[in-house]
């Protein structure tokens, strides 16, 4: 199923290719497809491609050229995602910043922070961590007790973060703290934008189990930030945090299926390679992860197809996720039992294949984001309208 | 890019949704399934006549609409949704489907206006005594005989068999698969047994011919491809009747756990109920994708790609449907272990659409083999 965005993309999916085909060669070339949300793998080098897409003006397709993007349209974002995706071009490091923050400024921030933040994201000059979670707010999270205070012309903030991607690289955070001590849950919150490079920032690497310092603690003590560097009202953090996990688009689910097809296609030649295909019950579980890798696709397609035509997706835009992650998981557990005991060796220093490294950073995709129980409470809640859970 | 339906389409699901919820209720769906005809012609008539139902994607030049599959499938999700009683599927999807397929202009011309009426009630006999849906499994034999061709042997679960005005019939011949028409009507050696069947929303007939005269349509030994991907369609359609059937009983679980309380709650508001929701909700959401992509791949005209969404579609659509009518009389509970309950009717109609073009194990197999797996 090969999707074509209509006559007036072609020029621009044209003159994409090709760049790939100039770009996308030496070391990007050979890290084609590395990398993923919560991957660190080979950091500098995507970070390097990063800096090749920026100069190539390809970051920011849909964001107003005054702030460096192209000023394009949606169908020309997804567009470049879907032919990113095809290229296999390793994983953008600033992906987060790109997907998330950046949007989030675009539509809830004010001039000056537009102007001051947005053209070093897509520069990539500055790198952008986000600091919501905390160790006694995950699913909860709007149990946050990250405080702030006003001094001045400075917020004052203390409190801690966790499992901040890519923590370490971050020169500046997102961080959701609460500016009113008396408030209760979503009242009272703020989003604070807050430079890293402070004596009351420590930002501390905290090993996954792939063995990767890809995320990160936080602690903040007096750490310090200008009183102009609230996005959204005061008080109204919540708000503004809701609108940067709702910008949650078929765009950005695309490259990341695109990689599980390939992965459910590294799997069959394995699987043929191994003689497994001869087994009735392997067998039935390939077919069945590429039919699910195929189904994760046409979902997608159908979010974006009723995106572009200016509707507002169905319910297969919040189901997708769920399925996704789960199924992605057991693709990786199929990989590893094909693989048989040679997929249970690793490298010096306990570096991983990338069957080995997909399996087990796959693992995250049913929690973060909204884990699986949380998005069943979702889709439970919101798109069958079934009762809310009792609150204490 | 066209994944999705325009607004001509969402008004046609429209109006046939109002029209089955007049003339396909459940009390309908009782009646119709306790009946041995299994139809109301009275409805079959305004199908026809109301909204041309039975002639939608049929082409102009025959007397249909001339629509396409992916209207079609809006069509098909909704008389699934209705579990409607009636010789649609059979006459729609597998006979005027096999017509359009098969290289015989004459027949076509002469055959297809009937049934874009509403007139003809047609259905294609392909399975034996062996329920096999191969090539394999067609080994009815037809002999040329000195005024034109003969029938000779059985088959069975013939969906809607027992009334079909029109019989498409796949049998043996010197030269390979042929595919016949017979029209029931004072045929001679005919002879048709409703079957009792489980699922009491579809019917089936075993058909026994002997020396029964049948017309050739098309070329001799040449029907197997047209008719493969005649079954190609029916699985697509098929798919999406499954996910309509399948959306319906959610909505009648979901409504029920919004009211019925237990522990001074309502039930929708335990995980252990809502999560099994949500499952289901994904379940149809992912099924949905894999029958629409089937749709979008017949409307493309797409060999290869059909042959595979339409493989696809079966094997996924199948077990959806069944898990997620079975959920539904586990969150029911007690009730939905009744007769009275509509629960089971949804699940013996999943359970009868899981085997009626070959199980999904079947489906699955297909797939491999035109995916090279
Ligand atoms: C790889 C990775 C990267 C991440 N990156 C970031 C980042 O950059 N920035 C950031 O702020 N956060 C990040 N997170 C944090 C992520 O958002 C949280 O881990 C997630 O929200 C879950 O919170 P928790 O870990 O505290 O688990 P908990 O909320 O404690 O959940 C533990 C278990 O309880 C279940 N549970 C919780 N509440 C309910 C409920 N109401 N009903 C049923 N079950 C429930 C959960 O589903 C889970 O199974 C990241 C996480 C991971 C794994």
């Amino acid at each position: 199923m090969e999707v074509d965005f209509g006559p007036a993309v072609r020029d621009f999916r044209d003159e994409l290719r090709d760049w790939f085909a100039d770009h996308l060669v030496g070391e990007f070339a050979e890290h084609r497809g590395v990398g993923g949300p919560t991957d660190g793998a080979a950091w500098d080098v995507r970070l390097a491609w990063d800096r090749e897409l920026s100069a190539g003006n390809w970051l920011g397709v849909g964001w107003p050229k005054e702030y460096g993007g192209r000023g394009l349209g949606l169908i020309e974002e997804i567009a470049f995602e879907y032919e990113y995706a095809r290229a296999n071009a390793p994983y953008r490091a600033t992906v987060n910043a790109l997907d998330l923050l950046g949007p989030m400024l675009l539509a809830m921030g004010d001039e000056a922070q537009k102007k001051r933040f947005l053209p070093p994201i897509l520069a990539v000059e500055e790198l952008w961590g986000q600091g919501f979670s905390e160790p006694g707010a995950g699913s909860d999270l709007a149990s946050v007790r990250t405080r702030a205070e006003r001094d001045g012309d400075q917020w004052v903030v203390n409190g801690q973060k966790v499992w901040t991607s890519f923590g370490v690289h971050a020169d500046w955070l997102y961080v959701l703290t609460r500016t009113d001590p008396d408030s209760r849950r979503h009242k009272g919150l703020t989003l604070l934008l807050l430079p890293t490079d402070q004596p009351g920032v420590e930002i501390r690497p905290i090993r996954n189990l792939a063995g990767q310092d890809e995320f990160a603690e936080v602690f903040l003590s007096d750490a310090r930030t200008g009183a102009d560097m609230a996005v959204g009202e005061v008080g109204q953090g919540w708000r503004t945090a809701m609108a940067t996990l709702g910008i949650e688009r078929g765009t950005t689910l695309l490259p990341q299926q695109l990689g599980f097809e390939r992965e459910a296609e590294a799997l069959i030649d394995l699987a043929r390679a191994r003689g497994a295909l001869d087994d009735p019950m392997l067998r039935r579980r390939i077919v069945d992860a590429w039919i699910s890798v195929r189904i994760m696709r046409t979902t997608n397609l159908r979010t974006i197809a009723e995106l572009t035509a200016g509707r507002t997706p169905g319910p297969q835009a919040t189901t997708a996720k769920l399925y996704a992650s789960t199924r992605h998981q057991q693709l990786g557990h199929l990989a590893m039992e094909l693989a048989g005991p040679a997929g249970q060796i690793v490298g010096e220093d306990y570096e991983l294949d990338t069957r080995q490294r997909s399996f087990l950073l796959s693992l995250a995709e049913t929690i973060y984001g909204g884990s699986s129980e949380i998005q069943r409470n979702i889709i439970g809640e919101l798109l069958l309208g079934l009762p809310r859970e009792p609150r204490p | 890019m066209d994944l999705t339906f325009s607004e001509e389409q969402h008004e046609l699901r429209t109006v046939v949704r109002s029209f089955l919820t007049r003339h396909a209720t459940e009390a309908d769906v009782r009646r119709l399934a306790a009946d041995p005809r299994g139809h109301d012609p009275w409805i079959w008539r305004r199908m026809a006549t109301e909204i041309g139902l039975q002639g939608l994607a049929v082409p102009e030049e025959y007397g249909g609409s001339g629509f396409g599959y992916a209207d079609l499938g809006v069509v098909f999700e909704e008389t699934g949704r209705a579990l409607l009683c009636a010789p649609y599927f059979a006459t729609v999807a597998l006979a005027a489907e096999a017509l359009l397929r098969c290289d015989d202009e004459a027949a076509r011309a002469e055959l297809l206006p009937g049934i874009a009426s509403g007139e003809t009630v047609a259905t294609l006999a392909l399975t034996e005594d062996d329920g096999r849906w191969d090539e394999l499994g067609i080994r009815l034999n037809a002999r040329a005989g000195a005024s034109g061709w003969l029938l000779t042997g059985e088959k069975t679960y013939v969906p809607d068999g027992h009334l079909a005005d029109l019989l498409l019939v796949a049998a043996r011949t010197p030269a390979g698969i042929s595919l016949f028409a017979v029209t029931t009507a004072d045929a001679p050696g005919l002879t048709r047994t409703p079957l009792p069947t489980l699922d009491q929303t579809r019917k089936q007939a075993r058909v026994t011919f002997a020396d029964t005269p049948a017309r050739l349509l098309g070329t001799d030994g040449t029907a197997w491809p047209a008719l493969a991907r005649t079954l190609a369609t029916a699985a697509v359609l098929l798919a999406v009747e499954q996910v309509g059937g399948a959306a319906a009983a959610l909505d009648t679980a979901v409504a029920y756990a919004k009211i019925r309380e237990q522990y001074g709650r309502p039930i929708g508001s335990f995980q252990g109920i809502k999560h099994k929701c949500a499952d289901m909700l994904v379940e149809i959401e992912s099924a949905r994708s894999a029958a629409y992509a089937g749709l979008w791949a017949l409307d493309a005209g797409d060999e290869t790609e059909i042959a595979v969404a339409a493989a696809l579609a079966q094997a996924f659509c199948s077990e959806a449907f069944t898990k997620v009518a079975a959920d539904t009389i586990q969150v029911h509970g007690g009730i939905g272990f009744t007769w009275e309950h509509p629960a089971h009717l949804y699940l013996k109609r999943a359970k009868s659409s899981e085997v009626l073009l070959g199980t999904p194990a079947y489906h699955r197999e297909l797939l491999a083999a035109r995916l090279g797996i």
